[in-house]
């Protein structure tokens, strides 16, 4: 057997990590990465490899979109899941981020609040579900208390390891400088973890989108999520896709509005999520 | 522990006696994990006079760090105690000013914002705030970063914003642990000019750490040895010019104390 006495690092531009990148690779990567798949759908459905009713078209899927827009009161289902899915992340956000602040900063509140926020976290909420409507019907509180329950331990649990991971001298020197217990909180660790907050919430209202079609599930007479199991009882696959491909549309401009609101809100911090 | 004084003939700035500013009263700290204790310190006691600058060397995991977090309240001694003006103190206070070795600035403040921070803690009305921003500002020469946020600065701007907050907050002592560690030594030299001035100017109580024999024996009218067990070993009292630059460091004198503290150590 025989060795490299020496081995040197070989030069890559495409499998760079963390030694730079070209700048102009970066959008033509990604819009690869969307053609493809977009693609694939293509060369399936207009070749005929698969049976239409089961592989609309793209332009069969947009026109029976815009059908449905005209027609079907579309919009309505769009507001009233839209609606639903802001009702849900906000109480998440509102019960999530102090209890994920209590957490990361106080050892009692970790214990005491963190040993049923980190275990329920694993209950599937799917499973809560006949639960639900027995204690509140049919309307719309359970629908909101399913996508409610379905990010908040998240967010809990996500914002409480950011605050664990602001070093010990940031709050030893506000300590120095005659900061109270109080002070460390509101001005420190909620400053310092906010970056780290919008990204939770970032993330996490993607998973309310995942739990708004758990919840229309419920004897819901409008929403996005109700379109597509209705459509599907008749195997309206084009009306499907153009609801997910709506859904997914809201994803890309809620994303694109965390984001500037991070630039706007957060001049001095960087994102560490995409 | 014994204190060696070297004959001097030049003109120094009197350690004064009485009353000491800051005192280390017998500390200990014991570090258990598990079955297996680590001493730390081992029953430790010095005094700081009003205006004295002293230095702690010592190699490192001597627990020089842990008895200057123990000065500062923020590590519990196993036993002993800590006296500012001659009153035990419990715990961390603005009494007690820090500048640590990492950057420590709030990066979601801007410097004016840093240096202000431990003053509107304490309520100050916002004109007198910038009228002390501005001051401390000039004083470190960032007048023109005042907007900046710490992002856009080097790391030796960081450290004297840092010394900068501190200072601003008007403490009785500062404590110092390793400020300048972190900097390329030609920043870390320009620095130590910058402080000892800078000292000079505000005639502050400096208690100070780090394991470069140099920039102790630069800075401090006294400094103590401490060794690996975490006992003081001895206390030199630096006889050199109040007034110092940094070719004073290539002087024989200088060399004598450096040579003298080194074997110390050894």
């Amino acid at each position: 057997m025989s060795y490299a006495k020496r081995r040197y690092l070989k030069p890559s531009v495409f499998w760079s990590i963390r030694q730079g990148f070209p700048s102009w690779l970066t959008p033509i990567l990604i819009s690869i990465s969307l053609l493809v798949p977009f693609v694939i759908w293509c060369v399936l459905s207009y070749g005929g490899f698969i049976n239409p009713k089961f592989l609309p078209t793209p332009t069969t899927t947009l026109i029976t979109g815009i059908d449905m827009l005209q027609n079907e009161e579309l919009m309505a289902d769009i507001i009233a899941s839209s609606l639903r899915v802001v009702a849900g992340f906000t109480f998440a956000a509102l019960v999530g981020i102090p209890v994920g602040l209590a957490m990361g900063t106080f050892y009692s509140m970790d214990g005491l609040l963190g040993g049923f926020f980190r275990t329920v976290r694993y209950a599937p909420i799917a499973a809560f579900v006949p639960l639900i409507i027995i204690w509140t019907g049919l309307g719309e509180t359970p629908k909101i208390i399913i996508i409610f329950l379905g990010i908040v331990f998240y967010n809990a649990t996500m914002i409480s390891d950011a605050v664990k991971f602001i070093s010990d001298e940031t709050l030893n020197v506000a300590y120095t400088l005659g900061a109270t217990r109080r002070d460390l909180l509101l001005r420190v660790i909620l400053p310092a973890t906010l970056p780290n907050i919008l990204d939770t919430l970032k993330l996490n209202v993607a998973g309310a989108w995942n739990f708004l079609i758990i919840s229309e599930l419920i004897a819901a007479q409008k929403g996005l999520g109700f379109k597509i199991i209705y459509s599907q009882r008749f195997l309206q696959t084009d009306k499907v896709l153009f609801c997910i491909l709506v859904i997914l549309a809201i994803g890309l401009a809620t994303d694109l509005f965390f984001k500037l609101l991070f630039w706007l809100c957060l001049p001095w911090a960087e994102s560490k999520t995409s | 522990m014994q204190t060696q004084t070297f004959p001097t003939t030049f003109d120094q700035v009197a350690i004064q006696d009485g009353g000491a500013k800051l005192e280390i009263r017998n500390v200990t700290k014991i570090f258990r994990r598990g079955r297996q204790s680590n001493m730390a310190v081992d029953d430790v006691s010095l005094k700081l006079s009003p205006n004295e600058f002293s230095c702690i060397v010592g190699p490192s995991g001597c627990g020089k760090s842990t008895l200057l977090n123990i000065a500062a309240g923020l590590v519990k001694a196993t036993s002993g105690e800590i006296l500012v003006d001659g009153d035990v103190v419990p715990g961390p206070g603005a009494d007690r000013g820090m500048v640590f070795q990492n950057y420590t600035l709030f990066p979601w403040l801007s410097v004016a914002k840093n240096i202000a921070f431990g003053l509107s803690l304490k309520g100050m009305p916002k004109h007198e705030q910038q009228e002390r921003v501005a001051h401390y500002l000039d004083i470190v020469g960032l007048s023109d970063y005042a907007k900046a946020y710490p992002k856009e600065l080097s790391g030796g701007m960081k450290q004297r914003v840092a010394i900068a907050r501190a200072l601003a907050n008007d403490p009785e002592v500062l404590l110092m642990d390793e400020p300048f560690g972190a900097l390329d030594s030609q920043t870390k030299e320009q620095l130590q000019e910058f402080f000892h001035d800078l000292w000079e100017k505000t005639q502050i109580t400096v208690f100070m750490i780090t394991h470069d024999v140099e920039e102790a024996i630069f800075l401090s009218q006294r400094v103590h040895v401490m060794d690996k067990q975490g006992k003081l070993r001895e206390t030199v009292e630096i006889g050199l010019p109040a007034r110092r630059d940094l070719e004073m460091k290539l002087t024989p004198e200088f060399l004598d104390y450096k040579r003298h503290i080194v074997h110390s150590l050894r």
